[in-house]
């Protein structure tokens, strides 16, 4: 603060400050609380909030329980209630985006680090960076075009012979994870690459110098090395796939549904605020949950991810 | 276990920079040997080239008469230490120092019984489930010593590895050096700025200019024979004279200088133009008397006392700086600053060299 001060001087200061508290406190606090306050409220018509019936409840976060339907999974079978199943395949397809974000990430941020020539790097960061430019509401439509079943893909795989009959992609989760990962692997790569990019290259040679073959040297020492990085990178994924909601409306199938959805379907069809934002805090909190699992079963320090 | 490694027509570039230029060296089993130069000369390419990161861009490389041409570094019975070590920061000193165990696939018991052996080898014990971060310079050292030592390498190389520790502590770890050497008779090839270090632990230096070997010899050879001026002045201080070669007579030469002329030996390699005479200051006699040979006169600027050495320093009459050596053993009388005083040397101790090998 004496810094900012004696940077900017006391008149900036005071404006940086009053612009940040702005921010903080009108439009993300307040909302929320407003929300928060909304979601153990009945929906009610006009006329009746406020009267007898408006008491605080629990009702609309139960109402997740409502509606059983039947799964077998594994030969099992058994009822859930929609929407508890719906959230489950939301976290269980946002952890498979945030694997195979990894899985994509973690060559390309070792590449650009320690093989790459380092007067190529900014050439590919910049190929890397171009498609942010564009909307994301575009590139999903993008994507929803390619994988159509009369779409590009199929053409091309037909014309190289690798497939006899069209592929129908979207279908199930299948293009709501490509989307997911295309929309997201750069919240991945970024930092891992900073992680793998502050590793002194001599220890990776001198992994090599006492023999080690390169998956040891990776799964020793740069993995290791790299862990906060893939931690962050892991929450950031994982929290903007499950939040997602426009990758999930225009490349999902009939057959899939995402819980921003039905929150969606909540706010925009019932017109009913109240359970939406229920559904909204379930969301968020559980997801805050999991994460926090994650983090203590892979040994990651909350210290870890804020480098 | 140890292995000879010859370097045969070694080059290795950069772009269009060469960095090593025909290196032809045969380093024995077993032996210490050091790589002297000024930073920047190829010291460390010609390591990485050894160690296998670098292919050399000509010439051969083998060990223990093995042509190691295609063979990747963990293939290489080599074991480097680092400039800056390169210790892993995130695993207990015993995993550091058995990592090359555990890629061998060597149990867990056994590892930690090994670490545990070379911990007390480096005179290091309990310091096994430290981390890295826990110790001291020194300690690091040896730990990379250890780490070296555990893949039971036939040739260690080590790249500068005691410049960044304090003088006492590296005059300690020279002497460990060599010890751990003599005890496991793994060839050692050691990389050094420091003229000290080599000469005091190698059983012989390559000196090295601008990716070049200058010289190649035993640390005397090497102080008292230098090929050249660039050998005679990176491993000592000296007197330097210009001036042209006259008559030659067993190997003693007469050297027309604007200071007189002097007598000195010509050196192997003095053909022609650009020599200077080189004379080291513990060889410069100073006195009030006239000397017998290759006397100079001159008045006394400055007396430095360094403690073991006395250092007078003069100018001569015709305006040259002269430097003389006197030890502090009270044999000789030290003269007053402004003094007039005779210098002079032995023709046996000056040498005519060359500049130093011109790049080809
Ligand atoms: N990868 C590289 N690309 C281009 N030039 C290089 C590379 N590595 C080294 N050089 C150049 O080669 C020369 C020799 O480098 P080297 O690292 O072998 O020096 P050194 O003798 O070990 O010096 P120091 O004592 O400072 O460690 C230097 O001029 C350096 O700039
Ligand atoms: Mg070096």
């Amino acid at each position: 603060m004496q810094d900012l001060i004696r940077r900017y001087g006391a008149g900036l200061t005071a404006i940086i400050c009053l612009l940040v508290f702005f921010w903080l406190a009108i439009l993300v606090v307040v909302p929320n609380i407003t929300l928060f306050e909304s979601s153990f409220r009945p929906y009610l018509p006009v006329t009746e909030i406020g009267g007898p019936k408006d008491v605080y409840s629990l009702d609309n976060y139960l109402k997740v329980f409502s509606g059983q339907v039947e799964v077998s999974p594994l030969g099992f079978t058994f009822l859930i209630p929609v929407h508890v199943l719906t959230f489950f395949l939301t976290i269980w397809y946002s952890v498979v985006v945030t694997f195979l974000c990894f899985l994509i990430a973690y060559p390309m941020a070792y590449y650009m680090a320690k093989v790459a020539k380092p007067s190529s790097v900014p050439t590919l960061l910049l190929l890397i960076f171009v498609p942010l430019w564009v909307s994301e509401v575009l590139r999903a439509f993008a994507w929803w075009i390619i994988l159509a079943f009369k779409g590009p893909l199929n053409s091309l795989l037909l014309a190289l012979g690798l497939i006899d009959a069209p592929v129908r992609w979207i279908t199930g989760y299948d293009a709501v994870v490509i989307g997911l990962i295309y929309t997201y692997v750069l919240f991945m790569l970024f930092p891992v690459y900073n992680a793998v990019s502050s590793l002194d290259t001599n220890q990776i040679e001198a992994a090599e110098d006492l023999g080690a073959p390169w998956w040891k040297i990776h799964w020793r020492i740069v993995l290791p090395h790299a862990k906060p990085g893939v931690a962050s990178g892991s929450v950031m994924v994982f929290m903007l796939s499950a939040g997602s909601l426009l990758v999930p409306s225009i490349l999902g199938s009939t057959t899939s549904q995402w819980f921003t959805q039905t929150i969606n379907q909540w706010f925009n069809d019932a017109l009913d605020w109240n359970t939406a934002s229920a559904y909204a805090f379930i969301l968020l909190f559980l997801c805050t949950v999991f994460v926090a699992l994650a983090m203590w079963a892979f040994k990651v320090k909350l210290s870890d991810i804020a480098k | 276990m140890s292995a000879g490694i010859d370097l045969e027509n070694v080059c290795c570039d950069f772009g269009s920079f060469r960095a090593v230029d025909n290196a032809n060296v045969s380093i024995r089993p077993g032996e210490f040997f050091s790589f002297l130069g000024p930073s920047g000369c190829g010291k460390t390419t010609i390591l990485r080239m050894i160690s296998g990161f670098i292919d050399p861009t000509q010439g051969a490389i083998r060990i223990g008469g093995k042509d190691m041409k295609g063979q990747r570094p963990n293939q290489r019975p080599t074991a480097l230490i680092f400039q800056n070590l390169a210790l892993f920061p995130l695993m207990p000193i015993w995993e550091n120092i058995s990592f090359g165990l555990e890629v061998r696939g060597v149990d867990k018991a056994t590892r930690r019984a090994k670490a545990e052996e070379l911990l007390r080898l480096v005179d290091l014990p309990g310091a096994a489930d430290k981390m890295v971060s826990q110790l001291s310079g020194g300690q690091k050292q040896r730990v990379a010593i250890a780490r070296a030592l555990a893949v039971e390498p036939q040739v260690m190389l080590l790249d500068e590895p005691l410049s960044a520790l304090d003088l006492k502590l590296r005059q300690h770890m020279r002497a460990e050096l060599r010890a751990i050497q003599k005890r496991t008779g793994v060839t050692f090839i050691y990389i050094t700025h420091d003229q000290g270090e080599a000469l005091a632990m190698s059983d012989r230096v390559g000196v090295m200019s601008h990716g070049r070997i200058q010289q190649i010899a035993d640390p005397r050879e090497i102080y008292n024979n230098p090929v050249n001026g660039f050998v005679a002045s990176f491993v000592g201080e000296n007197n330097i004279f210009t001036g042209d070669v006259g008559q030659v007579a067993d190997g003693i030469a007469s050297f027309a200088t604007p200071h007189g002329t002097f007598r000195a030996r010509l050196g192997e390699q003095a053909t022609g133009k650009g020599v200077k005479l080189f004379v080291r200051p513990e060889h410069t006699i100073i006195s009030a008397a006239q000397p017998a040979e290759n006397a100079i006169h001159g008045r006394v600027e400055e007396v430095s006392f360094e403690g073991n050495f006395i250092a007078v320093h003069a100018v001569t009459d015709t305006g040259m700086k002269m430097t003389a050596e006197l030890r502090n053993d009270g044999s000789s009388d030290v003269p007053e600053v402004g003094a007039q005083v005779w210098m002079g040397f032995a023709a046996a101790r000056a040498a005519i060299l060359p500049d130093a090998e011109t790049r080809g």
